[in-house]
């Protein structure tokens, strides 16, 4: 069969992505990779489990296709489907097939948005059988050894319903992300910035002052992305109190009582 | 213009004071404000209008002196009067806002600060909140009469006022409460004030001293940890007036120039200090009050050292059972605690835990008393070493409190809507949810045998509503190509027609993500047939929507005055549907009156915290909005009703209100306007209507 698909190399990552790491992840991702274990990424939004992906793509050397999961992905979205086109019906290949067939890392991101009944075509993948079955093929992938699947879910935030199923979670390898520690983020925000030491240092102690909120009027403190983004807007020449409110305070929340808080902590900092 | 005529302005006094019910005589008003001009008349009037509608009597005075006072004030002034006689009777009731109307004068001699002033409610959640981001121990902001902290709560006065500006003044709110929080945080609340000032023969003058040094002390470590709002201070400061340092002063600042500057630092200069003449404070110095923050300490420190201890036991619990199985020797558990920047971290037996959020306070609060963390108090306590009494906070007797002056502990707080001012009027409900009693347990299967056809009729309703799983056929997309459908489509193509684009089939999963949240008006007003429909209208409709298997919760409302709102707990999300919750439907009775949007705001909030695709509030009442001699009552109740219902839709909930009623009255039309909403007069049609506004929603 004719099968239409997006060439894998164009997920070759070939520049090094920076990234810092924050404990023994490389280590124990490469650990799980050399032993075709399934790994899920825990942790709050926007603390480098994307760009983690990314680093290790470019290390194993390996194409990367990621799925940002939503509430709407069907399973053929994810294997394939039949297309018609001018009259003949053509197989097109769904990313994760892709990334079997190309022995690539396929990355499933936010993995429990997606419909429960979706994330059952992975665990024939994520067990040892490593299999894929494309029912409407009537094949049977196997994945090869390079094929690594790994998914990402943020505990913090999500209600009850959306736990992530024990038959899922318990066929991965989990491993926890959290903002890195003050001198690694500063690090990251100079890195991702060219930012000045003191400036620098000011939005570190913003961002403690966010986390401090948390559970306190705010869902989520500021992550580590908020601050490269207002970290940027500042080495950019904007004003530091207006680019903080812009890429801090108002992202972080809708509650005018809450902005107007974190509005008076940027001031007392900037 | 020409002025209004006195018949004009009988009828406009009249009709503001609701003569007909309070029997205020107009006809020396009239007298006094004919020979004005209409400008002014129209300028009277309209205030007269407006503060009608917070309060008649408050208006009546008003109307009585306005014109006198014209002749001396101007017009600005006078709005300001009205708006803090207002005010007064939001803050504080009838009397003290009265009294603002009988004395302008005192009204002009503070007129600055009610024109400018910060108010204590005003500023207190974003600087509380802006107080919850800093670091060291969590504080209370608390309204006082004087500016102080007794180290665990911040008080500010209900006016500050000391600048010109209304941003000035916040600002100076912000900085004071920084300068406090600034003395709990680098150290001046743990000094022993006896031992300090021994020594001296004259200890007020030393306090003195030591307070000017500390406070010097206290602005260096403010520039260094929030050098913007520092900025903002010393600008302040040069606002206000205050006279520069004097040099000799000036001279002893040097040494706070090093970080951390301990309150060591400047108690090793209080002999250089103490023969200074000490310099007036600035404008953001707060005092220090060693009796306060005494007391107060010592009962933290001997609670906390106890309270640290049973914490860390827990701990050494959890995580030896953990490894229970592997580690059998039980061996003193070993604690080390460590400072990482702001952050506390904990090592138990040499490897790193991740102290709770709670262990992680109390190791600041600690260290802030203490200065490090007493090895002593690194040791888990022993099984019951300690009476729970001496570390438990006690808990109060919700009931007590709710009671009690002190009521709004623990209860929720939400503004209201005052159409006539056009804003919310901050934390001005207090509402409490309370355990619905249960009624009689026989009652439901009572009224499901009387209505059994119904029931059964409603039944089949909602199942026929229930949503399967079901193959959809020529869809522009799908998961499979529908063969039949492309057959016809590369026949049409032969045929030289255009080919279809619908030749997929869809499989349509069963979704329904549904929450409904059921609100049930249990005012005075719906005694008789309206709460018997009530309650036979939930119970057929949960026996129906068990059917759906729908998330759904009910709880009814009530209450006396902005104070005293409550909210009835009948069958919560995570309740089942069972006896229990039978009996709390049969237990639905009229009780008081009907603040309606405090209650649409408090579920709605509940409402919000369940996940689901569609979300309903469904109210059930007679659509009178009232309380207790209140504003309530009238125009004020319907716009903040209405608003209520705007804020809910704004929120992604859909909103129903289903008035239960003989009369239709005219103003439903615009208090539900955000809202559908419907009438019905017969208690069978309720559960039907319900039924329709499913179908609307989900197909
Ligand atoms: N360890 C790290 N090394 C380098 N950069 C990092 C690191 N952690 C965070 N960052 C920075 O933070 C940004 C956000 O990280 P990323 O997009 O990977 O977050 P994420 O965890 O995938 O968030 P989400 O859960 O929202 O997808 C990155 O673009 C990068 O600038
Ligand atoms: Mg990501």
């Amino acid at each position: 069969m004719d099968s239409a698909q997006s060439p894998t190399e164009s997920h070759f990552i070939t520049q090094e992505p920076y990234y810092e790491p924050v404990g023994n992840e490389v280590a124990l991702f490469e650990a799980a990779y050399a032993n075709r274990l399934p790994v899920l990424l825990k942790g709050p939004t926007g603390c480098g489990k994307t760009r983690f992906m990314e680093y290790m793509a470019w290390r194993l050397r390996r194409p990367l296709i990621t799925v940002s999961c939503h509430d709407d992905l069907t399973t053929s979205d994810l294997v394939g489907r039949y297309l018609v086109k001018g009259g003949e019906t053509t197989w097109v290949d769904g990313p994760l097939t892709r990334a079997v067939r190309a022995g690539g890392i396929c990355y499933l991101d936010e993995i429990v948005e997606a419909r429960k009944d979706t994330m059952v075509v992975i665990h024939p993948l994520a067990d040892d059988r490593r299999m894929m079955p494309i029912e409407k093929l009537g094949q049977l992938l196997e994945a090869p050894a390079e094929f690594c699947l790994a998914i990402s879910y943020n505990p913090g935030y999500q209600s009850v319903l959306k736990e992530l199923k024990q038959s899922t979670r318990q066929r991965f390898v989990a491993l926890s992300f959290d903002y890195p520690k003050p001198e690694l983020e500063a690090k990251i925000i100079r890195h991702e910035t060219g930012l000045d030491e003191a400036a620098t240092q000011k939005l570190l102690k913003l961002a403690e002052m966010t986390r401090k909120l948390k559970g306190n009027g705010l869902e989520e403190g500021a992550s580590t992305r908020l601050l490269v983004h207002a970290g940027k807007l500042i080495a950019q020449g904007v004003e530091p109190r207006a680019a903080c409110r812009g890429a801090v305070s108002l992202a972080l929340t809708d509650d005018d009582d809450m902005i107007a808080a974190v509005n008076e902590l940027i001031a007392a900092l900037f | 213009m020409i002025p209004y005529t006195p018949e004009q302005l009988t009828l406009r006094l009249e009709t503001a004071f609701d003569v007909e019910f309070t029997f205020h005589k107009v006809d020396h008003l009239v007298d006094i404000l004919a020979p004005l001009d209409r400008d002014t008349q129209d300028f009277i009037l309209g205030w007269v209008e407006r503060i009608a509608s917070t309060n008649i009597q408050i208006s009546y005075e008003f109307t009585r002196r306005v014109v006198e006072a014209l002749d001396r004030l101007d017009r600005r002034v006078i709005e300001a009067w009205a708006v803090h006689a207002m005010d007064t009777y939001d803050r504080t009731g009838l009397r003290p806002a009265l009294e603002v109307l009988y004395k302008v004068d005192d009204f002009l001699a503070h007129a600055h600060a009610h024109a400018a002033g910060a108010f204590f409610d005003e500023v207190k959640t974003v600087l509380s909140n802006f107080l919850c981001g800093l670091s060291g121990r969590r504080l209370e902001l608390k309204p006082g009469e004087q500016l102080f902290t007794d180290s665990e709560r911040l008080f500010l006065p209900n006016v500050t006022a000391d600048m010109e500006s209304e941003a000035d003044n916040f600002l100076l709110c912000k900085a004071r409460v920084a300068f406090m929080w600034a003395q709990t945080r680098f150290g001046s609340c743990r000094m022993d004030f006896d031992t300090v000032l021994a020594g001296f023969d004259d200890p007020a003058r030393a306090l003195a001293a030591f307070q000017t040094l500390d406070n010097l002390r206290l602005e260096a470590c403010l520039a260094r940890e929030l050098p913007g709002l520092w900025r903002d201070m010393q600008a302040l400061s040069v606002r206000h007036g205050d006279p520069a340092l004097p040099e000799d002063w000036q001279a002893l600042t040097q040494a706070f120039n090093i970080d951390p500057a301990d309150p060591e630092s400047a108690l090793a200069l209080l002999d250089q200090a103490y023969a200074l003449e000490p310099p007036p404070p600035r404008v953001y110095h707060a005092a220090l009050n060693p009796q306060a923050v005494a007391e107060v300490r010592a009962a933290r420190m001997a609670r906390e050292k106890i309270l640290l201890r049973v914490k860390l036991a827990k701990l050494v619990e959890e995580h030896r059972a953990e490894k229970a199985a592997e580690q059998k020797d039980h061996h003193p558990a070993r604690f080390e605690a460590r400072q990482e920047g702001q952050a506390w971290e904990l090592a138990l037996d040499d490897l790193p835990i991740a102290p709770p959020e709670d262990v992680k306070q109390l190791l600041t609060s600690i260290s802030l008393d203490w200065g490090e963390i007493p090895p002593e108090m690194l040791t888990a306590a022993g099984d019951g070493e300690y009476d729970p009494a001496l570390y438990e906070e006690k808990e109060k007797n919700p009931d007590e409190v709710w009671q009690g002056t002190y009521h709004e502990e623990g209860a929720h707080l939400y503004p209201e809507w005052d159409f006539a001012r056009q804003h919310y009027r901050k934390n001005w409900c207090v509402l409490r949810e309370i355990d619905l009693k249960p009624g009689d347990p026989g009652y439901v299967d009572e009224v499901i045998d009387r209505h059994r056809g119904l029931v059964k009729h409603l039944r089949r309703t909602f199942e026929a509503m229930r949503d399967e799983s079901r193959l959809l056929k020529r869809q522009v997309q799908g998961d499979d190509v529908d063969i039949d459908a492309l057959v016809e489509a590369l026949a049409d193509s032969m045929d030289g027609r255009e080919m279809s684009d619908q030749l997929f089939m869809h499989l349509h999963r069963a979704d329904r993500n549904m929450a409904v949240m059921f609100m049930v008006d249990m005012s005075g007003s719906t005694r008789g047939w309206i709460n018997d429909a009530e309650r036979e209208a939930l119970v057929m409709l949960c026996e129906s929507l068990e059917t759906l298997g729908d998330r759904y919760a009910i709880y009814g409302f009530s209450g006396q005055t902005r104070k005293r709102c409550e909210i009835y707990r009948i069958k919560t999300f995570d309740q089942p549907y069972n006896a229990d919750t039978r009996a709390r439907i049969a237990g639905i009775e009229p009780r008081d009156y009907t603040r309606m949007g405090v209650a649409i705001r408090h579920l709605s909030k509940l409402l919000n915290e369940i996940e689901a695709r569609t979300k309903l509030l469904i109210a059930l009442s007679d659509g009178k909005p009232d309380d207790y001699f209140d504003i309530y009552r009238g125009r004020y109740g319907i716009e903040d009703t209405r608003q209520a219902l705007f804020e809910a839709r704004r929120s992604g909930i859909h909103p129903f209100c289903i008035t239960i009623d003989r009369e239709g009255k005219e103003y439903l039309p615009h208090m539900y306007g955000h809202a559908n909403w419907v009438e019905i007069d017969e208690v069978r049609k309720l559960p039907l209507k319900v039924a329709d506004i499913y179908r609307r929603l989900t197909t």
